[in-house]
């Protein structure tokens, strides 16, 4: 079994219309949202839910007021400025850390465990999907994100699949770590944009800090043909292939009102491109020494 | 008078709207706060001077002194250390910093090592027009929070302030927003923008922060958003329309307001009206 993730540095370059395609290309596949933030895989592959598992984010701490000396060590032992005066813990600031029940000298703080959000497993039309909800103003993205990859794990070894393909976040912090953690091929989807040239180096300086073998994607390069020149040099140079080099087309918007992907609704300069670029990214796979690295 | 520009979704437009407002008000400071993918300067050109890191406190175990007790691992709650029988093992990326293995530790045989995760830079020109502050996480980090916390420490109080904040809705996007005094919130006419829009307007109420609605590559007035709009009593602030010449200066890096003065003046009106709300609330 391979995993190959889909990532992008910044965002709306086109990862989702390009992770959906994929699934609907895909034999035996097991597809993972791991946006969790602001996920939309759904929208197009319209899942229908099969099973929900709670998800429990960091256990946030309570002090019991009745039992407090107000000694206010909590407070200063606190990094994260979450205890304000009155001894009330800002849910927001709290980070689960658990420091201050250690520190308290009147057992007066527990922490307590919260439901955080949802991991989903569904079926779509195109194999089974693992998606999450993350409740507004929760603060375990990352954490969710391995959740929802774990459970992405189990269900492609029960049902002995071939491939994970991974809708990952925008970014370079905590929830693309958690994604790209164990993947063996990262699918960058960049833009011929100032913006997405900077990003795309970002994000490549991070797949290489990891150890990520990485190919890219040229999404809408007709906007700027001199920009998408630029970054077939500077993928050239850095020895990173670019695999694909798809045309500004509205139909990626018009599919996604139908609820459906770019490869189903109807064939194109765009949809040609985009089954181009899965063949390609197959073939790509196929080199790939099988490995299955633990999750943590 | 702060304000963030956000969107849930990525790519809808944010440091577009984030740079030209700041361009359009006199004195405005601009701050990008995307510290993981920090893009304001491609727009802007400044050149910038290092001010300041962000800091963090990072486990240093003394392996002399371990005894391999495990009292560290049981105390982390985010799984950053792992404690084998001969040896211990740390994970960088998922420690935050809380201090807890270091009081946790019967031998002292921890202590907190300083670790530089970011830095902030300012435009080294007192007279720029903006004064750009942006933070930048170092590769291969994963707390943006701290990062973003360090850069809305170097700010400058008092004067007109244009936040640019990471997508999403999660923890650097909430560092962002708080203290802010006002939220746009830039979202395109799609399926998608609009879910995300959602999302994110959940996250703003939560917060409490008075928030409005840029739609952005708009093609037509009563879409999708302006339907969610009207029915949640949202004010649509401004429509910036799906346009070639908007797109082209955008990959380039030029700000549309410098090649089109009437969005200038569309701009300065948008961040007067925001003020005299605030004046009235």
């Amino acid at each position: 079994m391979k995993e190959l993730v889909v990532i992008s540095g910044k965002g709306g370059t086109g990862k989702t219309t390009i992770t959906a395609s994929f699934a609907a290309m895909a034999q035996n596949a097991v597809i993972a949202d791991c946006d969790v933030d602001a996920p939309n895989l759904h929208l197009v592959l319209r899942p229908r839910i099969v099973e929900t598992n709670p998800f429990y984010g960091m256990d946030k701490a309570e002090i019991c007021l009745d039992r407090c000396i107000k000694c206010y060590r909590c407070q200063t032992a606190c990094k994260f400025n979450a205890i304000d005066d009155d001894l009330i813990v800002n849910q927001h600031k709290c980070e689960g850390c658990g420091v201050c029940e250690y520190v308290c000298n009147s057992s007066a703080i527990n922490m307590i465990k919260s439901r955080s959000g949802d991991v989903h497993s569904s079926i779509t039309d195109h194999g089974t999907m693992v998606h999450a909800e993350l409740e507004i103003g929760e603060e375990a993205s990352g954490k969710l994100v391995s959740a929802v990859k774990e459970r992405t794990r189990s269900i492609a070894l029960e049902n002995k699949a071939e491939l994970i393909i991974t809708d990952g976040p925008p970014g370079t912090g905590c929830p693309v770590l958690a994604t790209i953690t164990g993947a063996d091929l990262a699918l960058i989807v960049t833009e011929p944009s100032l913006s997405g040239m900077h990003d795309l180096e970002r994000v490549l300086q991070v797949t290489e800090h990891f150890d990520i073998p990485s190919i890219v994607c040229i999404n809408k390069y007709d906007i700027n043909e001199k920009n998408a020149g630029k970054i077939e040099e500077f993928c050239n140079e850095r020895g990173v292939e670019v695999v694909g080099k798809l045309p500004y087309d509205p139909s990626p918007n018009m599919a996604m009102r139908e609820e459906t992907t770019v490869v189903e609704y109807r064939k194109n300069v765009l949809s040609e491109g985009v089954k181009a670029l899965w063949e390609r990214v197959v073939s790509e796979l196929d080199q790939k020494e099988v490995t299955l690295l633990p999750t943590r | 008078m702060k304000i963030a520009i956000a969107s849930g979704k990525g790519g809808t437009g944010k440091t577009t709207v984030a740079v030209n407002l700041a361009l359009s008000i006199p004195d405005a400071q601009l701050i990008d706060c995307d510290v993981e993918e920090p893009n304001c300067n491609l727009f802007l050109n400044k050149e910038l001077e290092h001010i300041a890191e962000s800091i963090i406190t990072a486990p240093n175990i003394d392996e002399e002194l371990c005894t391999h007790c495990g009292k560290c691992s049981e105390m982390c709650r985010f799984n950053a250390i792992a404690t084998l029988p001969e040896k211990v093992l740390l994970f960088p990326t998922l420690c935050h910093s809380c201090g807890g293995c270091i009081l946790a530790c019967p031998e002292n045989a921890i202590s907190g090592k300083e670790k530089i995760t970011g830095i902030i830079n300012r435009s080294s020109n007192k007279k720029d027009h903006p004064m750009l502050y942006e933070g930048v996480l170092n590769i291969g980090e994963s707390m943006a929070s701290p990062v973003i916390t360090e850069l809305k420490r170097s700010i400058e109080p008092g004067i007109p302030t244009i936040i640019d904040s990471p997508p999403g809705t999660g923890c650097p996007v909430m560092t962002t927003l708080e203290d802010t005094d006002h939220c746009i919130l830039v979202t395109e006419p799609t399926p998608f923008g609009l879910h995300d829009l959602k999302l994110a307007v959940k996250m703003v109420k939560i917060m409490n922060i008075p928030f409005g609605v840029i739609i952005n590559r708009s093609e037509q007035e009563n879409c999708i958003i302006d339907e969610y709009c009207n029915q949640e009593n949202i004010e649509v602030l401004m429509r910036i329309p799906l346009n070639k010449r908007i797109a082209e200066l955008y990959s380039d890096g030029i700000p549309f307001v410098e090649e089109m003065p009437e969005w200038k003046e569309r701009f300065t009106n948008l961040f007067e009206r925001i003020v005299n709300k605030k004046e009235l609330a």
